[in-house]
């Protein structure tokens, strides 16, 4: 058992040094930089010399391996390194946008499965067909909803129409509501369609045929037999999506203008603050690696199967 | 169509109420074009204590029928029309809610695959306690108590382990005996045994069997056996109900219904089924004298290991197996899983090297061929699989899967490949018709006579055939083994015949290799070793053929095999 996570933990540390560098490569083949940009400004009336010493400064015209390695020993000792456009640590400037980011992906992320299972639950509930395939139709719908139009939609509705959350100075908590939802529907959409498909098909399994012949009622055997089989595959997929939504909801926090770190990516990018992009570049990758490592170590804990067998083989 | 709905009594002792009546039951499915009925008015009884099998090839409704009994019909289903008494109280209109109440306690299921019939995310106990929680028997304790007492009765060893193990811990026969736990558990009237043992072994099937009418005796429970095997309904039934599309064709005590059936489908069945009174049609002298020069196949202490978890746990699934094949005769290699049958094969056609020993195959030695010379080497020998219907890509034509082998070799040119194929779906029996087809719009028959063209379109020296009538109804079985027996005559071909049935590899070799748990247990012709077994497995799996007993007087193998 140790050997496997310990296994599974060196392949979370390769991807993320995969990540980093990959990244690197990217960051640095795009022409101009973020210094360029900020001191070629025909305003503060710099000469090429002293543009070049303070490119020299900041370690911008050294080989491109010894800024790696620098980079990754940075890294490694908790050093970012410095924002070129706001002159901060990049450390701070990541920490003081992950809570809203953070709150939105998590809070988001809960919505999305109640409103999956309950879709899900529902469907298999239903005692019509006609009224299945209403609901089972119903995740399709929400996956093709563009993220932006449902924000603004929803925007328009609650703040606007029936005034419930103020647009202006929300409190820390209304400020997060619409944002959430905006952000669940969609996420939901692949869980509840996964789950459903789940649903049917363990509903088509010998082991449920059996249960319902020891004379359990159909509810029985979807809470008792069916769920749990269900739920199992979904695991990865929920991994997944959480994973995305901590990365970045960019066009959400725009809508709604949160200073989270889909904001900060999208400033970085238009300034070319190659600092700050890396670093989000190997956060985004750590929240991702540790999520699915996460999900790997949890599965064996929910499914017999794939713990390490005891004893004697076969 | 005569359909024969006499019921006569079997005997004068059995109570004046039976246990189960069906009468004039007709079941639909929902299809594209309405419901479309595939059960049509059967009828029968079944008596207290009584085993009554339903027998019949895959669509005669026989599984259908039995679904309908306990009101488990898939969701597209509807039972249409007639009654269904239990006890004398007629259930077919009985709601899914009304019918919780007597599954379980009064009817209950033995279901077919015991693989996954179990919910393989919940304990053993836990799944054999749910029937008593369900029907409210006692308390926690007492549950708890039961289980072990009903896990220790179906004979499963440390009951009190097995209780707290997961169903992939166990292993099939294992699993089949908790299921009869759980079918047992209320004592019910009626057992709808649902092909019980076709998933098992041999030996492990006669156990299960044994072990059915063992507590069949002891609760008085009656049983309604669903089976597509004779030599099975013929060892264990009362009485046999003979089913044909959805309509009973013949019913009555099983040793009048043996001895002399009555309709023509019934005739046809006991002629096809194999049976150990059947050896090879035509009896073709191997004569020891030319043994060694014209081998096609010659295998010598084969050995492969497989490692498992760590480096240092091998695992030894082939052990010393020798054999060699004369050109133009066929070979079997008869096991139970896990035997090394297939091990062996995957060696021999060079899917795997082996970790010692020697194999030649038309004079090529196989262990020294890889790259290139292994990709010719599968124009010599080519492999037909158990299941035509996975073994055939759905999306290609008839024509694409038969065409496709000539592709990745010499690749003629365009004509002579039709022609090719043209001329080898004559040789298998197929129509040309079928060319354009997809395998979905073929039977089962045709599409196993799809795989063995698209072995035979290479002209291969040797065919290996991986369980490949096995999946077959016994009818399309006969057809197929007629079929291969023309080919070898009219080709010459070398064949390795791999199964679990030993009636049909008595059919079919002329020379046999019996394996158990990787060694060779016994090898010779085919004769000596079925009447003069060396080894007591050898024995034990001639004694667990189905279809030996004489139950009512009847000795099954002896009319089945008169009917040549």
């Amino acid at each position: 058992m140790s050997r496997y996570v310990i296994g599974r933990i060196g392949q979370a540390g390769l991807v993320l040094w995969a990540a980093f560098t990959v990244s690197f490569i990217l960051l640095q083949a795009l022409p101009g930089d973020a210094i360029l940009i900020k001191f070629l400004n025909p305003e503060l009336g710099l000469g090429p010399e002293q543009i070049a010493d303070i490119r020299a400064s900041y370690g911008a015209d050294n080989p491109l391996l010894v800024q790696y390695v620098h980079t990754v020993a940075n890294f490694l000792t908790g050093n970012f390194g410095y924002s070129t456009h706001a002159g901060v640590p990049v450390g701070d400037l990541i920490l003081a946008n992950l809570p809203p980011t953070l709150w939105l992906s998590t809070l988001g992320f809960l919505l999305s499965l109640i409103l999956a299972v309950m879709l899900a639950a529902l469907s298999a509930l239903s005692p019509f067909s006609w009224l299945r395939s209403c609901i089972q139709s119903i995740p399709a719908l929400f996956i093709s909803t563009p993220v932006f139009w449902l924000g603004i939609l929803l925007i328009q509705i609650f703040s606007f129409q029936l005034r419930l959350i103020p647009i202006i100075n929300p409190g820390p908590w209304q400020a997060l509501i619409l944002p959430v939802v905006t952000l669940a529907v969609p996420i939901s959409a692949p869980l509840a369609q996964i789950l459903m498909r789940n649903i049917d098909h363990v509903l088509t399994e010998p082991f449920v045929a059996v249960a319902r012949a020891k004379g359990a009622s159909h509810r029985w055997v979807l809470w008792k037999h069916v769920a749990k089989n269900a739920v199992l595959p979904t695991l990865t997929i929920g991994g997944i999506l959480f994973g995305e939504l901590l990365a970045g909801a960019v066009v959400t926090e725009a809508v709604f203008g949160l200073n989270g770190l889909g904001g900060l990516t999208q400033r970085s990018v238009n300034d070319q603050d190659i600092a700050v992009l890396q670093a989000i570049v190997v956060f985004s990758a750590a929240a991702f690696v540790l999520i699915n490592l996460t999900v790997d170590l949890l599965y064996p804990v929910f499914d017999p199967r794939l713990r390490v067998r005891q004893g004697a083989v076969a | 169509m005569t359909t024969a709905i006499t019921i006569k009594s079997t005997s004068t002792d059995v109570s004046n109420l039976p246990v189960l009546e069906i009468s004039n039951l007709a079941v639909g499915y929902r299809g594209n074009e309405g419901f479309q009925r595939v059960v049509h008015e059967v009828s029968l009884l079944v008596r207290p204590g009584e085993v009554v099998a339903l027998v019949g090839e895959s669509g005669s409704g026989k599984t259908t029928t039995a679904q309908a009994v306990i009101g488990l019909l898939a969701e597209n289903g509807r039972l249409e029309a007639g009654a269904v008494r239990l006890n004398g109280t007629d259930i077919a209109g009985w709601s899914q809610k009304r019918l919780d109440a007597i599954r379980g306690s009064k009817i209950s299921l033995i279901p077919q695959d015991p693989t996954s019939s179990l919910n393989p995310v919940k304990t053993i106990g836990a799944q054999v306690a749910e029937v008593l929680q369900i029907h409210r028997q006692g308390s926690r304790a007492e549950i708890d108590a039961r289980v072990i007492d009903l896990l220790t009765r179906v004979g499963l060893s440390q009951p009190v382990l097995r209780a707290k193990q997961y169903p992939h811990e166990l292993s099939g026969g294992m699993r089949q005996r908790v299921l009869i736990a759980i079918a047992v558990a209320l004592r019910p009237a009626l057992i709808i045994a649902d092909e019980p043992t076709s998933a098992l072994d041999a030996t492990v099937q006669k156990r299960i069997l044994d072990l059915i009418d063992e507590l069949r005796h002891e609760y008085g429970t009656a049983v309604l056996l669903v089976t597509h095997d004779l030599g099975v309904a013929a060892d264990r039934a009362n009485h046999l109900v003979v089913l044909k599309e959805g309509r009973v064709q013949e019913q009555g005590p099983t040793a009048e219904v043996l001895a002399s059936p009555r309709s023509d489908y019934t005739r046809k069945l006991l002629a096809d089924a194999p049976s150990l009174g059947k050896t090879r049609s035509v009896s073709r002298s191997i004569s020891p004298r030319i043994h060694g020069r014209d081998d096609a196949i010659v295998v010598e202490n084969l050995v492969q290991d497989f490692t498992i978890g760590g480096r240092r746990d091998v695992f030894r699934a082939v052990d010393g197996v020798s054999f060699t094949v004369q050109r133009g005769t066929t070979h079997a290699i008869v096991g139970e899983s896990g035997s090394g049958k297939t091990t062996t094969v995957r060696s021999i056609v060079g899917f795997q090297k082996p970790t010692s020993g020697r194999i030649r195959v038309d004079g090529i030695d196989v262990m020294s061929l890889h790259g290139d010379t292994l990709r010719r080497f599968r124009k010599t020998i080519q492999l037909v699989y158990q299941n035509p219907f996975a073994s055939l890509d759905p999306r290609q034509t008839i024509f694409q899967i038969v065409e496709e082998p000539l592709l990745n070799f010499d690749c003629p040119p365009r004509e002579e490949r039709a022609r090719k194929v043209q001329a080898i779906l004559d040789r298998v029996g197929l129509p040309q018709s079928a060319l354009t087809r997809r395998p979905h719009g073929l039977s089962g028959g045709q599409r196993q006579r799809v795989a063995i063209a698209r072995a035979l379109v290479l002209d291969p020296q040797v065919l290996v055939l991986d369980e490949a009538v096995s999946a077959l109804d016994v009818t399309v079985q006969a057809q197929i083994l007629a079929l291969l027996d023309e080919l070898q005559q009219a080709l010459g071909l070398t064949y390795l015949f791999i199964s679990h049935d030993l009636a049909v590899v008595r059919q079919i070799s002329d020379t046999v290799s019996v394996l158990h748990n990787g060694r060779q247990v016994d090898s010779g012709f085919v004769e000596d070793v079925f009447l003069r077994p060396e080894s007591a497995y050898t024995r034990e799996l001639i004694g667990a053929i189905p279809g030996q007993r004489k139950p009512t007087g009847t000795d099954i193998t002896r009319s089945m095999g008169a009917e040549r």
